[in-house]
């Protein structure tokens, strides 16, 4: 299952495989090599590494469980773990990536955050950080999501960033990060800018995975404890960039007998012509950064994507996903806006657990999977659904 | 030798380098706006080919790209459009955008239109050095095209230099750490910038782009570099005009202080 010869893990020039890469202008080259040349020196130090475990610790409220699901176990005949992304601070595991680079924007000497968001998710993870830093945070996010994500953006503003409209485009999360983008070329000494995803131009899909590596760094000894052996047989995460399924991948990456099962979204159907499901749709091409799988015309314009899911609504995904997509060496699930709506109130009425709209596509990927009864599953419950409330109400018609 | 190197060598003139969208206003207007602008008396024309998402630009050059995106413009349908362009054009033509609608053409048949179009270099922002030297700059070659690199007030000086070993033809000088049509007027920090990069005696001539709207600022740009590259003011105008010959063939002599 997994040939002998083949890495995942980055290339001294930034790849994996045939993507990644750091295509970006010449405005950004100072600061993008910058942390290039430092950010694993930087990770490394013992003083990192120990305010890094700290703040998890105490702050996030790190380690998250790792909760055997009986009834979803029940259901569909298998052993089902989740793992409890949902319950760190703020309610998603984009915090464990923020904090991460909190720490690297000060040893840059930066005091200035620039962040595009899309589900806001990542956007209040940033903004937490800025606040507990005393930094100035300025987020940009579509003006679609700023309407369907409404609860988040009054918390960043809670939060003390300020939250600017991506009016281009689509108006969702492409655009942010290009108005992020934007952002930083103007603003190239005093910022620095902290990418919400495994996307983006090299270092940052692996420096963001390595700080998301603390998932299963986890899950190892939590499954260990519960099963007497530390891996699973299944990983379960949903991919809209990667980050969350880049971190339960990351210590399971070379173990060939955990197979990783990746959900995208694919919004009304992968033919509807309303779709994210990137793998299934996409081709080689370059996006904010980076050479990847890419949503796109014959002429190499981006398509605007669609999911109901505004963590998920973007065109492309980390390049490490698309090598891990090309290789084989991940199997891609497509999952739709209602096989997605489903799971997210099976979990609810089954666990006591509302997740997120994005995590709730890896759920649903349960009734498609066929695990048999004794193989252990893990799916990474990426976070909660409180800011999913709205769509929830209206989809599922809690009203009546 | 090739039309960009040539024009450098025999003029003492500041050079005027104007940026156009292509299909814009309207998706046929490419080859009228090339015309009026080498009527005017411009010396390079910048040929934008419009992208979905180009984040090295700012609000005016976005919004352009979107129109002309809109109205159906393509890469096919550029070279298309430019396919009798030496008949009437015989200033240099560079075609500048981003490198995925270049990469889904194919590098190399792209390389080829242009060759067979006349295109005489391209600007790529987003394909940095490193990548161009590894799987690009032995087919630009191939076909005769040069690639045009940029640098920063950031840009170290060893970088410079890199880049200025690689260049041919010339380097263009962004103005100030931002995207296009960001910022208008050149400041005398950045008239300190262009004295600095000209002291470090390259082999390449510069260009300053990004800022540059006007005579003044014009020959203030030109004042540290052979001269400048105009891109968010002529776009705005193209968007804007009444009598689009009339008012670029306009535009043009009031840069170049022509009557
Ligand atoms: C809860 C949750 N899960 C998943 C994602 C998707 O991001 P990624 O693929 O980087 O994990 C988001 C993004 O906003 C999110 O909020």
């Amino acid at each position: 299952m997994i040939d002998a010869g083949i890495s995942f893990h980055v290339s001294e020039k930034g790849y994996y495989g045939d993507f990644g890469g750091a295509f970006i202008p010449e405005m950004l080259y100072p600061n993008v090599e910058e942390l290039r040349l430092h950010y694993l020196e930087y990770m490394m130090e013992t003083s990192f590494q120990k305010e890094f475990h700290f703040l998890l610790k105490d702050f996030v409220g790190r380690p998250t469980p790792l909760f055997k699901a009986e009834r979803l176990s029940a259901k569909y005949n298998t052993q089902i773990y989740l793992k409890r992304e949902d319950l760190c601070h703020t309610g998603a595991h984009k915090v464990n990536n923020t904090i991460g680079q909190i720490l690297m924007a000060k040893r840059l000497g930066k005091h200035k955050i620039v962040a595009e968001t899309g589900a806001g998710q990542h956007g209040v993870a940033t903004a937490t950080v800025c606040a507990l830093m005393g930094m100035e945070c300025i987020i940009y996010m579509g003006a679609i999501d700023i309407e369907r994500q409404a609860p988040n953006v009054a918390r960043m503003k809670m939060l003390g960033a300020s939250v600017v409209a991506a009016q281009s485009g689509s108006k969702t999360l492409k655009d942010a990060t290009n108005e992020a983008m934007r952002h930083w070329i103007n603003h190239p000494v005093d910022t620095h800018y902290i990418i919400g995803s495994v996307v983006g131009p090299h270092p940052y899909p692996d420096m963001v995975a390595k700080f998301q590596s603390v998932i299963s760094e986890e899950i190892k000894w939590q499954l260990q404890e519960k099963e007497g052996r530390d891996y699973p047989d299944y990983i379960l995460a949903c991919v809209g960039g990667g980050s969350n399924a880049a971190g339960a991948f990351y210590h399971y990456l070379d173990e060939p007998r955990t197979a990783l099962i990746a959900a995208e979204a694919a919004g009304q159907g992968v033919s509807s012509g309303h779709s994210a499901a990137t793998t299934f749709l996409g081709k080689p091409g370059v996006l904010h950064g980076s050479k990847s799988l890419l949503m796109q015309t014959e002429d190499g314009q981006v398509i605007e994507p669609y999911s109901i899911s505004a963590g998920l609504d973007y065109p492309g995904i980390g390049p490490l996903h698309a090598h891990l997509a090309t290789s084989g060496r991940a199997k891609f699930f497509d999952i739709t806006d209602d096989e997605a709506l489903e799971a997210a109130l099976e979990c609810s009425m089954l666990e006591g657990i509302i997740p997120a709209l994005e995590t709730a596509h890896a759920l649903a990927v349960f009734g498609k999977l066929g695990a048999k009864p004794d193989e252990v599953s893990v799916v990474n419950l990426s976070g909660r659904g409180d800011k999913d409330l709205a769509t929830y109400q209206e989809k599922l018609k809690l009203n009546s | 030798m090739n039309r960009i190197s040539t024009l450098f060598n025999s003029t003492q003139e500041p050079i005027l380098n104007v940026y156009a969208t292509a299909g814009y206003p309207n998706f046929g207007d490419t080859m009228l706006v090339l015309n009026a602008l080498q009527e005017g008396g411009v010396d390079i024309i910048e040929i934008g080919m419009p992208y979905s998402d180009p984040v090295a630009d700012g609000e005016t050059i976005q919004q352009s790209n979107q129109v002309s995106l809109d109205q159906g413009m393509t890469v096919t349908h550029l070279f298309d459009q430019l396919i009798n362009m030496r008949q009437s054009i015989s200033v240099p033509v560079l075609l500048m955008g981003y490198i995925n609608p270049v990469l889904q053409f194919g590098v190399e048949r792209f390389c080829q239109k242009c060759q067979e179009v006349g295109v005489d270099g391209l600007i790529l922002p987003d394909l940095p050095l490193a990548e161009y030297q590894q799987s690009y700059q032995t087919i630009f070659e191939q076909y005769g095209l040069l690639n045009i690199f940029l640098i920063t007030p950031q840009t170290s000086d060893e970088r410079i230099k890199q880049i200025d070993s690689v260049s041919e033809g010339f380097i263009y000088m962004v103005s100030s750490a931002s995207t296009t049509g960001a910022k208008t007027g050149i400041s005398s920090d950045q008239e300190a910038y262009f004295k600095r990069i000209d002291g470090m005696k390259l082999k390449n001539p510069r260009l300053v782009g990004f800022g540059i709207s006007d005579r003044e600022s014009f020959l203030k740009a030109s004042n540290g570099a052979s001269g400048a590259i105009i891109g968010s003011a002529f776009v705005k105008l193209l968007g804007n005009a009444k009598n689009l010959r009339e008012e670029i063939v306009g535009f043009v002599k009031s840069i170049k202080g022509l009557k």
